[in-house]
């Protein structure tokens, strides 16, 4: 490690998968760190499910919960809307990320904020909050450790639980020396600690603390957010001013459903029985209460997911409780990083949900990105059939543009009239029983002439040469000699 | 999902339905089965479709072999060429007509049948019926030994170390790893060693690794080093898509270690003449 890491990372562009994916298999220190982590986090997982048939049961149980509160999401979602009114929250509706900027920045503008102070927030991400308020002169400053890192370093987070996961103890220690000119150690602790403090100042001169939300319950109208470092906490309660900003997926019927969707994030994510904190956010600061903000907002963000709500089997990527155990578990994930996807949310989650987000035709290579093995789908604590989910966004990728009726924006940014008239050659092939058994006479019988190049499959393998014979004509011959 | 859970009040949603129940097997051998070879197989393996072909034979059962069919359009329905995939899949549902179990000697192709045929006819009331029994009476060859021939193999070879790769979505969709892992221990004198990162993807998927090479390579490139280091004189697979991948990977490091198809391995084994 040098001075190398220092260079702040290029942001890279949802369109080149291929050329980043290419990069970044090529980074053999990120191979490393990727593998060690994530193989640490199945692990992980295992551990703290290991009774296969409790866990099968609470993913089952997990589905449920989530496919009744998305059939009635739109009801829901008043009804959190007024509990939450009821209880002082002020809630605000962004359709798209300029919407929710925008309502931050009233926010903001009107308490004269300088300064804010973040608690882990995928959805601000989605937003570029930081970016956008550091446009408009207000500092904002991440206060999880990994998003602190991923800020110094000016990169975008590699994984929606641990953004900095992609990096070692030694990268780290280079980055805080170099930036905050503190001695160098590679100390985990101490380097912890050099965090804390520099935060822990932050949070009290902070006007604002934004947040996210793992699950808005409507029928209390409770915020709950779960965290590991005491920074959600702190950044909820300390500045005056609270904005949590959430998509609309978010919110659930009532308390008794958090119960095992809470007990499947956390082993899911981590392997954990439950995180450090678990804060239940119902309202600002009462008269008798001695601290707490003042103010508190929730600004619900759609951002496409209404496309994806629209259809019945699409429907199911919000079903999404932001566990990140389908990246640990992705043999592609593992391989090139959260950040060669160039969205927000990376991993298999993150092509079934970036092309809502995004559209197709910024997301074009995400949904074939993947070998269907289905180890995403298998671990998926809410049970989100994501191979299947990945298969159907490539039948939208390939229609013709201008299809009637899409279910997507960007549909068919994969469409190709060479490769439909080869699969249409591949159908009649297969659809007729003549020209199979020829083509296969042929291939056998000139299989000396198999060229040496067969394009991107002879990139990693010899060209596969035919049997002498095939399975057809063996077996008619064996059949009949019986 | 059940409708009525679906609608259920809300704490309803404190008991969980059912898990489904393991896939019940028929107690009788049956005495004619099909083999339906699938297209790689066909071209680039089509001794081991001879193998399963013989291994059922000598369980005393008739093998019917449609030179008809070709392939279980797999390759359309995964790259989304779903009307292409549902019409190379219509062709080959007459061609098994009888009542007879349908043996496919590769995971993948089994589970295409088993599993996503009836989304293809989802819209077809009438096909979806046929398509539905015939998924019912599929079976992956591994699979079928086990738990349909009841097979007790009697091990004829020597000392050897084995390590078994199962295809991904086929260890997903028709748990070929167990039955596969089951039959090698049955051959006494086989030692079935474990490689890194056992259960991981290959790096085939079909298409995928045309359109992905860099990402396939890396991921094929992990899987031909981990069967190297694990000691295994012999790599079997039960999924030729899987087999096509790696060995043309180990073949193109000039690495002397190949797959072979279980089926071939375990006629060899036990003594079978070919």
């Amino acid at each position: 490690m040098n001075s190398q890491a220092r260079i702040p990372a290029v942001e890279l562009s949802s369109r080149d998968l291929k050329h980043n994916a290419h990069n970044a298999l090529g980074d053999a220190q990120l191979r490393s760190n990727m593998r060690k982590a994530m193989d640490s986090l199945m692990a992980k997982r295992l551990a703290a499910m290991p009774d296969e048939y409790e866990r099968e049961h609470l993913r089952e149980m997990g589905n449920h919960v989530r496919a009744r509160a998305l059939s009635r999401l739109p009801e829901l979602l008043e009804r959190l809307e007024a509990n939450l009114t009821r209880n002082g929250v002020k809630v605000h509706w962004a359709e798209t990320v300029d919407e929710a900027n925008a309502i931050v920045l009233q926010i903001a503008e009107a308490h004269r904020a300088k300064q804010v102070i973040k608690g882990k927030s995928m959805v601000s991400e989605e937003m570029e909050m930081n970016h956008f308020l550091e446009g408009h002169g207000i500092e904002a400053l991440e206060s999880d450790m990994g998003e602190y890192i991923i800020q110094l370093d000016h990169e975008k987070p590699t994984h929606i639980i641990m953004p900095a996961i992609h990096k070692n103890a030694r990268q780290v220690a280079h980055l805080f020396h170099d930036t905050l000119g503190e001695p160098y150690t590679e100390d985990v602790d101490q380097l912890i600690q050099t965090g804390r403090r520099v935060l822990r100042q932050k949070f009290f001169e902070a006007d604002i603390g934004v947040s996210g939300v793992n699950f808005a319950v409507a029928e209390t109208g409770t915020l709950l957010l779960v965290e590991n470092e005491g920074n959600g906490r702190m950044s909820t309660t300390v500045p005056p001013v609270h904005i949590a900003v959430t998509g609309i997926e978010k919110v659930v019927e009532n308390l008794r459903d958090v119960v095992p969707l809470l007990s499947l994030l956390t082993r899911s994510a981590l392997g954990q029985g439950i995180t450090t904190y678990v804060n239940l956010i119902s309202g600002p600061r009462q008269a008798d209460e001695l601290d707490g903000p003042q103010e508190v907002h929730l600004v619900l963000l759609d951002n496409g997911r209404s496309q994806a709500f629209a259809d019945g089997e699409l429907r199911q990527t919000l079903n999404c409780i932001r566990c990140g155990a389908c990246m640990n578990h992705c043999p592609v994930y593992t391989r090139i990083g959260g950040q060669a996807y160039g969205t927000v949310y990376p991993g298999p989650i993150g092509k079934i949900i970036s092309p809502h987000l995004m559209g197709l035709e910024n997301t074009p290579d995400h949904p074939s990105a993947s070998s269907l093995c289905g180890a995403c789908g298998e671990v998926c604590p809410v049970k989100i059939p994501i191979p299947s989910l990945l298969r159907r966004l490539r039948e939208e990728n390939i229609k013709k543009p201008d299809a009637p009726n899409p279910v997507m924006r960007g549909q068919g940014s994969k469409y190709s009239p060479r490769e439909r008239l080869l699969w249409k050659g591949w159908r009649l092939l297969n659809t007729s029983p003549w020209l199979y058994r020829t083509f296969g006479f042929f291939a056998t019988r000139l299989r000396g002439l198999t060229p040496g190049s067969l394009g991107p499959w002879t990139q990693n393998h010899s060209a596969p040469k035919p049997a002498a014979r095939s399975l057809h004509e063996l077996a008619r011959e064996h059949l009949e000699d019986k | 999902m059940s409708e009525p859970f679906y609608n259920a009040a809300p704490n309803a949603t404190r008991v969980a339905p059912p898990l489904p129940e393991p896939r019940q097997y028929p107690a009788q051998k049956p005495g004619n089965a099909y083999l339906f070879g699938t297209c790689v197989l066909d071209l680039f393996f089509p001794e081991a479709g001879l193998d399963a072909i013989r291994l059922l034979e000598r369980e005393g059962i008739k093998v019917h072999f449609p030179q008809e069919q070709s392939c279980c359009g797999q390759p359309a329905y995964t790259s989304g060429y779903t009307d292409e995939a549902r019409e190379v899949a219509r062709a080959q549902l007459a061609l098994f007509a009888e009542d007879w179990p349908l043996v496919v000697p590769s995971g993948s192709c089994a589970g295409m049948i088993r599993h996503h045929y009836a989304e293809l006819f989802k819209d077809e009331p009438a096909t979806l019926r046929q398509v539905q029994a015939l998924a019912a009476r599929t079976f992956e060859l591994a699979e079928f030994l086990l738990h349909v021939c009841k097979v007790e193999f009697k091990d004829q070879g020597s000392q050897q170390k084995v390590a078994l790769h199962t295809s991904c979505s086929a260890r997903r969709e028709m748990n070929t790893h167990l039955h596969g892992r089951a039959l090698l221990a049955q051959l006494e004198k086989i030692e079935r060693v474990e490689h890194d990162h056992e259960s991981e993807c290959c790096g085939f998927g079909g298409t995928f690794s045309v359109r992905m090479p860099d990402i396939s390579g890396a991921m094929v490139a992990d899987k031909t080093r981990a069967l190297q280091e694990s000691g295994a004189a012999e790599v079997v697979s039960a999924d030729c898509g899987c087999l096509l991948n790696i060995n043309g990977a180990l073949e193109k490091q000039h690495a002397p270690l190949r797959g072979q198809h279980l089926a071939s391995f375990l006629w060899k084994r036990t003594g079978g003449a070919r």
